[in-house]
């Protein structure tokens, strides 16, 4: 009767004190892909919670139809029985189980209260099939990469007999051979009759993939758009989410270079979990005053591994190599002495090696420069509230005060306290590991002209990011790596995404 | 003991964007601010069921001498679980630091001086020991200090050669037992009778040391432009905690005057409560338990960290064990059993976090204070020892139901 797979209407959903949802629509078609984006904190994964039962019945207003049926679904098992599976961005897999078991968990095959493993196994085997994954089922999940276990979610959710599959940001981890053969996938579940809703941050994904698109702001529905046509752009995407014409993503900045900073020389790394594995190999880098500089390259180029080692040997064995800093070389054996000689690493991995998510805003930001807010060992706690209250104000930390606890804030937010903390050790060398990583296009721009503003500083920034636009956006100059080795450098006027790819997967032997 | 219980922030100002969160007011904190609620109210209900026992001078008196020994462990046994660790081995080394010292006093006639800085060095060695293996070697706490919980125990029998050794030399008694000395003579409080004025002073003093570092911090705070209760508030706040102390401390002086463990029970809860918010080395503890890897990667040195709250552990267990085996007037194969488990109750009941990187010298010790009155108060009552047993376990699954139950909310509010 109708095409609408799913209609949710007027929803609104209230927290205290903030309306989360306000009177949000939502029609997905029967067989389409349907993209959701918008700004963090935008409402995009509370809709999906309402839509879920993660919010029950009741919670919310508003009605909900599926397949032309009105849903009222108590818990998430409600709604799965119906159809509608939800892959988190953080994946719900069990590591030491293997990627079998993980598939039927909570949906055993199971006779009289036992499993039959053959039946288990032999079944998993057809579902990896259809996803495209050749493992053996009986490998544990933690012995895959991330990409495969998305795969592996996947078919979790098939053998579940899924009719509208939900994907919350699922190629935000994925290198870009895996995101593609996601997608892929995602055509050929298409086909097969499999309606899938998608939130994404990745403009080019959903320009690739979906049919339509939903756009939310502040809690809101602002439109809905026809994307089979291939008339809309990314700029009028972005505008959309951000409710500003956003001519250009990023801030203009003029560079002001001075004498080289950091050299970073014949820099030789090895493996701590494969013992003669190098994973950068003779890297050579020099970074000036003022300058942003680049890094880009594939998953597992080493470009984490490049910037922890330098960064007080926090990761890698067999370290070898010069590191030459004001045209003196130093010795930088910890985390301690990288600081003291002027060198900041802000992880990609805000929350596991970034935050400490259950204190406030103000001791997240003073943990690095302690030292700086103490004397005789002891803390000046009003100096502390004040600088840390500057931060907020200075980096636009959207908090009610600096009291909040960061584990409470949105990503960009919490990003912002990362860089804070690390600019106020006032180090000379900045290296920002993948530094908007899961953030909203507003966030986004305010970090690249905070980037912007620490260069005019006369401070060295070191970008590493996946996404080759934002390095071209943003950096003077980039490298490029390609298994450990630098296999490229380019100027701001030489560098193309083309060019880069070019070096970043070129192998030298 | 009293900290800032609540600190009032501005709003942010709005800033018009979706990503701004609820402001909320933090005037008061449920997750912080209930223990001490609850305190107040098991402080009340037995008072009532006793028919006002509970309040004596006696009692009172007795209630802190009886428990200073676990609210000394509950103090090293919080920086343990902040730091995400745990100790079980505490009642084992009061065991053994108290026979250590009834060893050097008794059988060597040591001076008591010189025996007890031996019997802290003792502990010290035994925290290092135990910290080695959990800071350098990376051995779960849970496993290094069950192991070391048996191998004290052991130890403690070998050293005492399976008996008790006593008596204890004059000086130790009074400080597990005594009082300080009339020095002044009494006053008349009128219908309260008389009273130790040397104790008066003393609390009149300490009122005196709050109210001067309150104002101080309130007056820096409005320096640095940060919100402040206002003044009003802020009298009430103050008055209330100074009628609290001055309440306490007139009972006691009423009754032989201060127990000389509650001075050094309040100078190590000043100390620590400054040592946790205040110092660098607390705010690294701290670090370490809230997150590992963010701590290393901010240049903590998160190994020596770990190393010395163990070694503080056993420094303040020896502490214990020289001060329980002086009460008792004898070193015993039995002592501290079980101690470890009411420390780690009192500090999860005061607010701990599992997971570590949460908690408060103060909220450990009002926590080890709830499970003392709920003791005394049963026993004054005439309960069976298994119903006390059974409400002190109550109590701690109710203390930590409520602590994720709130947080919960919290969660689904953000």
């Amino acid at each position: 009767m109708t095409a609408d797979l799913l209609r949710m209407r007027g929803i609104t959903k209230t927290f205290p004190g903030v309306k989360a949802l306000q009177d949000v629509h939502l029609s997905v078609r029967r067989g389409e892909i349907h993209a959701v984006c918008g700004e963090n904190g935008a409402g995009k994964s509370t809709l999906m919670k309402v839509l879920s039962g993660v919010y029950p019945h009741g919670s919310y207003e508003g009605e909900i139809s599926f397949g032309g049926e009105p849903c009222e679904f108590a818990t998430v098992r409600d709604s799965e029985r119906r159809g509608i599976v939800i892959i988190h961005q953080e994946l719900a897999l069990c590591p030491r189980l293997s990627v079998a078991e993980n598939i039927f968990l909570g949906n055993e095959r199971a006779k009289s209260g036992l499993v039959d493993w053959n039946r288990t196994n032999h079944e998993a085997g057809e579902l990896l099939r259809r996803v495209g994954l050749r493992v053996n089922p009986v490998t544990p999940v933690a012995d895959l990469g991330v990409g495969k276990q998305q795969l592996v979610e996947i078919a979790k959710a098939l053998s579940k007999e899924v009719r509208l599959l939900i994907l919350d940001e699922p190629t935000a981890a994925l290198n870009d051979d895996d995101s593609a053969h996601l997608l892929d996938l995602l055509r050929g579940l298409r086909e097969e009759g499999v309606t899938s809703v998608i939130i994404s941050h990745k403009l080019n994904e959903i320009a690739a993939i979906a049919d339509s698109l939903t756009i939310l702001r502040d809690g809101r529905t602002i439109e809905t758009l026809d994307l089979r046509s291939g008339h809309v752009g990314e700029d009028r995407i972005i505008s959309g989410m951000v409710g500003r014409d956003l001519e250009h993503r990023f801030p203009p900045h003029e560079p002001d270079l001075g004498e080289e900073v950091l050299r970073i020389e014949d820099w030789t790394v090895h493996s701590p979990a494969q013992r003669g594995r190098a994973v950068v190999r003779g890297a050579n880098l020099s970074l000036r005053r003022g300058e942003i500089v680049g890094l880009a390259g594939l998953m597992g180029a080493g470009r984490t591994e490049l910037a922890m080692s330098v960064f007080g040997r926090s990761y890698g064995t067999d370290i070898s190599g010069r590191l030459v800093k004001d045209g003196r070389e130093i010795d930088v054996r910890s985390v301690g002495d990288a600081i003291r000689h002027g060198l900041a690493y802000a992880t990609e991995d805000r929350k596991r090696y970034g935050l400490n998510l259950v204190e406030d805003i103000k001791r997240n930001v003073s943990a690095a420069g302690l030292g700086k807010l103490a004397r005789r060992g002891w803390v000046n706690e009003h100096e502390e509230h004040r600088v840390a209250s500057e931060f907020r104000r200075s980096m636009n930390i959207k908090a009610p005060g600096v009291l909040s606890v960061t584990g409470e804030l949105s990503g960009g937010n919490q990003q912002k306290v990362v860089l804070a903390k690390w600019i106020f050790t006032d180090p000379d060398v900045l290296i920002l590991d993948e530094p908007t990583r899961g953030i909203d296009v507003g966030a986004k721009y305010e970090i690249y002209s905070i980037i912007n503003s620490l260069a005019d500083a006369g401070k060295a920034v070191l970008v590493i990011s996946s996404e080759l636009p934002e390095l071209l956006g943003l950096c003077d100059r980039i490298y490029a790596l390609s298994a450990g080795r630098i296999t490229g450098e380019l100027t701001r006027a030489e560098a193309t995404q083309e060019r880069l790819m070019h070096y970043m997967t070129q192998e030298q032997g | 003991m009293t900290t800032a219980p609540a600190e009032a922030e501005a709003p942010a100002a709005s800033t018009g964007s979706g990503e701004a969160r609820a402001p909320r007011r933090i005037s008061f904190n449920p997750r912080q601010s209930g223990i001490y609620v609850a305190f107040a109210l098991i402080v009340v209900l037995f008072t009532v069921l006793t028919g006002g026992a509970l309040l004596e001078p006696q009692n009172i008196s007795n209630i802190i001498v009886q428990n200073s020994y676990v609210l000394i462990l509950a103090i090293g046994m919080i920086l343990i679980i902040i730091a995400g660790h745990i100790d079980l081995s505490a009642g084992s080394v009061v065991a053994l630091t108290g026979a250590i010292s009834a060893v050097l006093m008794v059988n060597l006639h040591v001076p008591w001086p010189l025996a007890v800085v031996l019997t802290l060095v003792a502990g010290a060695a035994i925290g290092a020991w135990q910290g080695y293996w959990v800071a350098y070697f990376g051995i779960p706490a849970f496993i290094v200090t069950l192991a070391g919980m048996l191998a004290f125990r052991a130890l403690t029998l070998t050293v005492l050669g399976n008996q008790g050794i006593g008596p204890f030399p004059d000086p130790i008694r009074t400080l597990a037992n005594g009082f300080t000395d009339g020095y002044l003579g009494n006053v008349g409080l009128g219908p309260l009778g008389g009273a130790d004025l040397v104790s008066l002073l003393a609390g009149v003093v300490a009122v005196a040391g709050m109210t001067f570092t309150q104002w101080r911090k309130r007056a820096a705070r409005a320096g640095y432009l940060q919100e402040v209760d206002p003044l009003g508030l802020f009298v009430l706040k103050l008055a209330g905690a100074a009628a609290l102390v001055l309440a306490v401390v007139v009972q006691l002086a009423r009754f032989k005057n201060l127990p000389w463990v509650l001075v050094l029970l309040t100078a190590l809860v000043v100390g620590y409560s400054l040592l946790t918010t205040r110092a660098v080395f607390g705010r690294h503890i701290y670090a370490v338990g809230g997150n590992l890897q963010a701590a290393t990667l901010s240049g903590v040195k998160v190994k020596s960290v770990t190393f010395w709250i163990f070694v503080n552990m056993g420094v303040l267990a020896a502490l214990a064990g020289v001060i329980f085996a002086g009460r008792l007037n004898q070193a015993g194969p039995t002592a501290g059993v079980n101690f470890e488990l009411d420390a780690i109750a009192a500090a999860f009941i005061g607010g701990a976090a599992v997971q570590g990187g949460v908690g408060k010298v103060v909220g450990a010790i009002t926590g080890g204070l709830i499970m003392a009155v709920i003791n005394n108060g049963m026993s004054l009552i005439g309960a069976p020892s298994e119903r006390v047993m059974l409400v002190k376990g109550l109590v701690l699954l109710a203390a930590v139901v409520y602590d994720v139950w709130t947080k919960r909310r919290a969660g689904r509010a953000s």
